[in-house]
C-alpha cells in the first residue's frame, strides 16, 4: 500500500493501464504540454510520447466525437473534460451516439472510452461551473457513470473502466484531487464496477453517499456517534450500474435510511435509490427515506450562501433524527 | 409633522387589537385610505386604514402583539424627521396617552351596562369542542378513516409476534407505531388499562388565546352566571316539513336547507311571543320591534352568530341566500361587526353532526337559545300502529328573569305548530 493523493491515484491507474495496452491514449484540453489543468496527467506525455497525450484546442463535441469514432475504430481512448460542467457540449456525442452506437450495430460495434474529469461544485466556481453530472449521464441507458470517494476506488475502478468495452464516465471531483489514502499497489488491481462497499458498519441508520458526500456522510456519523447513535455508511462508488444488494441488506439490519446526495432533488440519485428502498425493502423501513440534496437553486458564488446551499454535516444529522424519531 | 396612527376602535367590546399582520414596512410610502395592517379584535380580523399621507416612519407592534386601544402602533411623517419623542413615548409608554387609553378603558367599561348592549359574536357550547377532540384524542395512531398509522416494519414484526396493532400506542410523529413500540411492547399493556401506559404520554401543548376565544370565555361565562337559564325540550314532526322542502327546492333557485325553514318558523312564532323577543334591562325588560335572529357559525377560531335582520318579514329564499351569505363570510373571517349585531334570538343547530338533544347557552342580551338536533328516522305510534317517522328535538334555553316557564311552552308549541303544518308559514 502506498499513500497517494487522488490526482496521483489516477494517473496510477491510466499509467499502468497505459503501459500494458497501447490501444489506449489520451486526449483532451491541456492534457499533454500542460500537465494536465489539473495535473493528473503529470509526465505521462514525456513516457508515451505526443501519438498517445494528444492536447486539442476548446473543443469538447469535436474531441468527444474523435474519441467515440477512434473506440468505433477499435482504439481505447480516454477523454478528459476539464470540467463536466463542460461536457455538456459534447452531450450529443456522449448521450446521442457512445451510448447507442453498440445497441444501433446489434452489438457489432462496442465504444469503449473513458469520458473523466472533475464533476460537481468546487466551491465558489458559482452556478455554471458547479453541477453535478452523474445522475444525469446514468439517466440514459448504456453509459455507466462511477463518482468514487476516495483515492484506492478511484485507482481501482479507473482502471476496470479503462478495460471496459462500454462508454463509462468517470467522475472526480476538485475538492478531492489532494486527498490522500492508501492505494493498493498491487499488480493488476481492480474494483469491479457496480459494487458498493460498506465503509463504516453500524446498527442504527444507514446513509448512502457517493463522491464528496462522502465524506459529508462521514462528519456526520462521527457526530453522530458521540450522540449514542451509529451510522452505516455505504459508499454506492457506482452510481450505475448500482448495488442495490449491499443497500437492502444495510437496510434489513438498520431499517432507516438516508441518502445525502451533491445533485438537486428532481430525479436524482436519491430519488432512484429511494424508489427502490421502498419496492425492496418496504417491510424493512420502520421510517419513510429522508435524502439530503442540494436546494432546487443554481449554485450561489457568495461564501455564505454557497455555504448554506451545499449539504452539510448537521443537514445529514438532522435527516438522521427524523428517521430514528430521535428529535 | 409626524402623525400618530393608534389602534383603533373596531368593535364596541374591543380593548386591545392583536396585530394580526403588517401590510407596510418602514419607510414605505402611504395614502390616505391605504390598509396598513390587519388587526384581531374579539369579532372578526379588520383593515385598518391610514387617514394620511406620509412614510411609514416607525412600526411599534410586531406581528402576533397585542395593543391596547389608542395605543401608538405606527409613525407616519416625512422622510428624515426627527420622531424620537414620539417614539420614546409610545415606547415608555407613559404619559397623557396612557392615560387616556385607561380612561377609554374605564369609561367603556361603565358605559357597558347602560350602553345598549354589544351584541357578542361569540355563542354557545363550548362542550361541542370538548367533545370533539376527546374524540380525535381517543387514539393518536388512528387516522380519520379508521386507518392504524404503523411503519411497514412495525406491521411485519407485529404481524410476526401476533400483536393487534389497535393494542399498540405509536410513538411515531402523529402516533405512528414504530419498531421500538413493537419491541417494547408487553401483553399486560393492554388497552383496557390506558393508565398504565406511561411511555405513551404526550407532552403538554399551550395555545396563545385568540382575542375571539377570550370573548367567547367571558361572554359565555357571564352569560351563564348571570342569567338563570332553564330548558325546555320539544320533539317535533318533521315529515311535512321534508315534503314541502322538496317541493320548494323544485320550485327554488336557492337550495333552502332545513336550518332556513326552521329560522323561518322561529321567527314567526317570535313575531306571536313578544315575550321571547325581549331583552333584560335590569329595571325594565326591552321588548324588540324587529325580530332579528342570529344563527350559530361554527369556525377554526370559535363560534360567531352573524344575524339576519328583520326575519320574520324575509321569504325563505330570501333568509336562504342571506344565510348562505353571512355563514360564508364567518368561515372566512371576512363578517363586519355589524352583521353581528342585533340579534334578538339566536339559533344553534347541530343536526349536521348527528346530535340529536342539547342545550344551548343563551347568547346575550337574548332571552332564549334555541338548540335544534338532527332530524331522526324513528318508529312513532299513530292509532295503536308503529310507523316510520321523521322527529327533530329542539331545546330552548331560557332566562328565566324574563320568560317563564309556561311562556316558553306556547313559544316551543307555535313553533312545532308552523313546522309540523308548514303551509301555515304561507299565511
Amino acid at each position: 500500500m502506498a499513500e497517494l493523493q487522488f490526482r496521483e491515484a489516477i494517473r496510477a491507474a491510466i499509467d499502468e493501464e497505459m503501459a500494458h495496452d497501447e490501444n489506449i491514449f489520451v486526449m483532451g484540453e491541456e492534457v499533454a504540454e500542460y500537465d494536465g489543468a489539473y495535473k493528473v496527467t503529470e509526465g505521462l506525455l514525456d513516457k508515451y510520447g505526443s501519438k498517445r497525450m494528444i492536447d486539442t484546442p476548446i473543443s469538447e463535441l469535436g474531441f468527444a466525437g474523435i474519441g467515440v469514432g477512434a473506440a468505433m475504430n477499435g482504439l481505447r481512448p480516454i477523454i478528459e473534460f476539464m470540467t463536466f460542467n463542460f461536457a455538456v457540449l459534447a452531450a450529443d456525442q456522449i448521450i446521442n451516439h457512445a451510448s447507442k452506437i453498440r445497441y444501433m450495430t446489434g452489438g457489432q460495434i462496442s465504444i469503449p472510452i473513458v469520458f473523466r474529469g472533475p464533476n460537481a461544485s468546487a466551491g465558489q466556481l458559482s452556478a455554471t461551473h458547479s453541477v453535478s453530472y452523474d445522475s444525469m449521464y446514468a439517466h440514459f441507458p448504456g453509459l455507466k457513470v462511477i463518482y468514487p470517494s476516495e483515492p484506492d476506488d478511484a485507482k481501482g475502478l479507473l482502471k476496470s473502466a479503462i478495460r471496459d468495452d462500454n462508454p463509462v464516465l468517470f467522475m472526480e471531483s476538485e475538492q478531492m484531487y489532494g486527498l490522500k489514502g492508501e492505494v493498493s499497489e498491487e499488480d493488476d488491481y481492480t474494483i469491479p464496477i457496480g459494487k458498493a462497499k460498506v465503509k463504516r458498519e453500524g446498527a442504527d441508520v444507514t446513509i448512502i453517499a457517493h463522491g464528496k458526500m462522502y465524506h459529508v456522510a462521514t462528519q456526520a456519523a462521527q457526530k453522530l456517534s458521540n450522540d449514542g447513535v451509529e451510522a452505516e455508511i455505504i459508499d454506492p462508488r457506482t452510481v450505475k450500474p448500482l448495488d442495490m444488494e449491499t443497500v437492502v441488506k444495510s437496510i434489513k439490519k438498520t431499517n432507516r435510511c438516508v441518502i445525502v446526495d451533491e445533485a438537486h432533488p428532481f430525479g436524482g440519485l436519491a430519488a432512484e435509490v429511494g424508489y427502490l428502498i421502498q419496492r425492496e425493502a418496504f417491510d424493512y423501513l420502520d421510517a419513510p427515506v429522508q435524502r439530503v440534496t442540494l436546494p432546487d437553486t443554481s449554485a450561489p458564488f457568495a461564501k455564505n450562501l454557497f455555504d448554506e446551499w451545499f449539504p452539510s454535516p448537521d443537514q445529514v444529522i438532522e435527516a438522521v433524527n427524523t428517521v430514528t424519531y430521535r428529535k | 409633522m409626524a402623525i400618530k396612527v393608534e389602534m383603533p376602535k373596531l368593535s364596541d367590546t374591543m380593548e386591545e387589537g392583536v396585530i394580526a399582520k403588517w401590510n407596510v414596512v418602514e419607510g414605505d410610502k402611504v395614502e390616505s385610505g391605504d390598509v396598513i395592517a390587519e388587526v384581531e379584535t374579539d369579532k372578526a380580523t379588520m383593515e385598518v386604514e391610514v387617514f394620511d399621507s406620509g412614510t411609514i416612519l416607525k412600526i411599534l407592534a410586531s406581528e402576533g402583539d397585542a395593543v391596547p386601544l389608542g395605543k401608538i402602533m405606527a409613525i407616519i411623517g416625512e422622510e428624515g424627521e426627527d420622531i424620537s419623542d414620539l417614539v420614546e413615548e409610545a415606547q415608555s409608554g407613559n404619559g397623557a396617552k396612557e392615560e387616556t387609553a385607561d380612561s377609554e378603558k374605564e369609561k367603556q367599561k361603565a358605559n357597558k351596562s347602560e350602553e345598549k348592549e354589544p351584541i357578542d359574536p361569540v355563542f354557545g357550547e363550548l362542550e361541542q369542542n370538548g367533545s370533539e377532540q376527546g374524540t380525535k384524542q381517543k387514539s393518536a395512531s388512528v387516522t380519520d378513516d379508521g386507518r392504524i398509522k404503523a411503519s411497514p416494519l412495525a406491521r411485519k414484526m407485529a404481524e410476526e409476534k401476533g400483536i393487534e396493532l389497535s393494542s399498540v400506542q405509536g410513538s411515531g410523529p402523529e402516533g405512528r407505531i414504530i419498531k421500538r413500540d413493537i419491541e417494547e411492547y408487553t401483553p399486560s399493556r393492554q388497552p383496557a388499562a390506558p393508565a398504565a401506559m406511561p411511555s405513551a404520554s404526550k407532552e403538554d401543548k399551550e395555545h396563545r388565546v385568540s382575542q375571539m376565544r377570550k370573548a367567547i370565555a367571558r361572554r359565555l361565562a357571564e352569560s351563564k352566571y348571570s342569567s338563570p337559564h332553564y330548558y325546555e325540550t320539544i320533539d317535533i314532526d318533521m315529515q311535512h316539513v321534508f315534503a314541502a322542502r322538496k317541493k320548494l327546492n323544485e320550485a327554488s333557485d336557492v337550495k333552502i336547507s332545513f336550518n332556513d325553514i326552521v329560522v323561518k318558523a322561529c321567527a314567526m312564532a317570535l313575531r306571536r311571543h313578544p315575550a321571547i323577543n325581549s331583552s333584560w334591562k335590569e329595571d325594565t325588560i326591552l321588548e324588540h320591534g324587529d325580530v332579528n335572529v342570529a344563527f350559530a357559525v361554527a369556525i377554526e377560531e370559535g363560534l360567531v352568530t352573524p344575524v339576519i335582520p328583520q326575519t320574520d318579514q324575509k321569504g325563505l329564499a330570501q333568509i336562504s341566500a342571506e344565510s348562505k351569505e353571512l355563514a360564508e363570510l364567518a368561515r372566512d373571517r371576512k363578517l363586519q361587526p355589524e352583521q353581528m349585531e342585533g340579534s334578538t334570538f339566536t339559533i344553534s343547530n347541530l343536526g349536521m353532526f348527528g346530535i340529536e338533544e342539547f342545550t344551548a347557552i343563551i347568547n346575550p342580551p337574548n332571552a332564549c337559545i334555541l338548540a335544534v338536533g338532527a332530524i331522526r328516522d324513528v318508529p312513532v305510534v299513530e292509532n295503536g300502529e308503529v310507523v316510520p317517522g321523521k322527529r327533530m328535538k329542539a331545546t330552548l334555553s331560557s332566562d328565566h328573569r324574563i320568560v317563564d316557564g309556561a311562556t316558553a311552552a306556547q313559544f316551543l308549541s307555535t313553533v312545532r305548530n308552523l313546522l309540523e303544518n308548514p303551509l301555515g308559514m304561507l299565511l
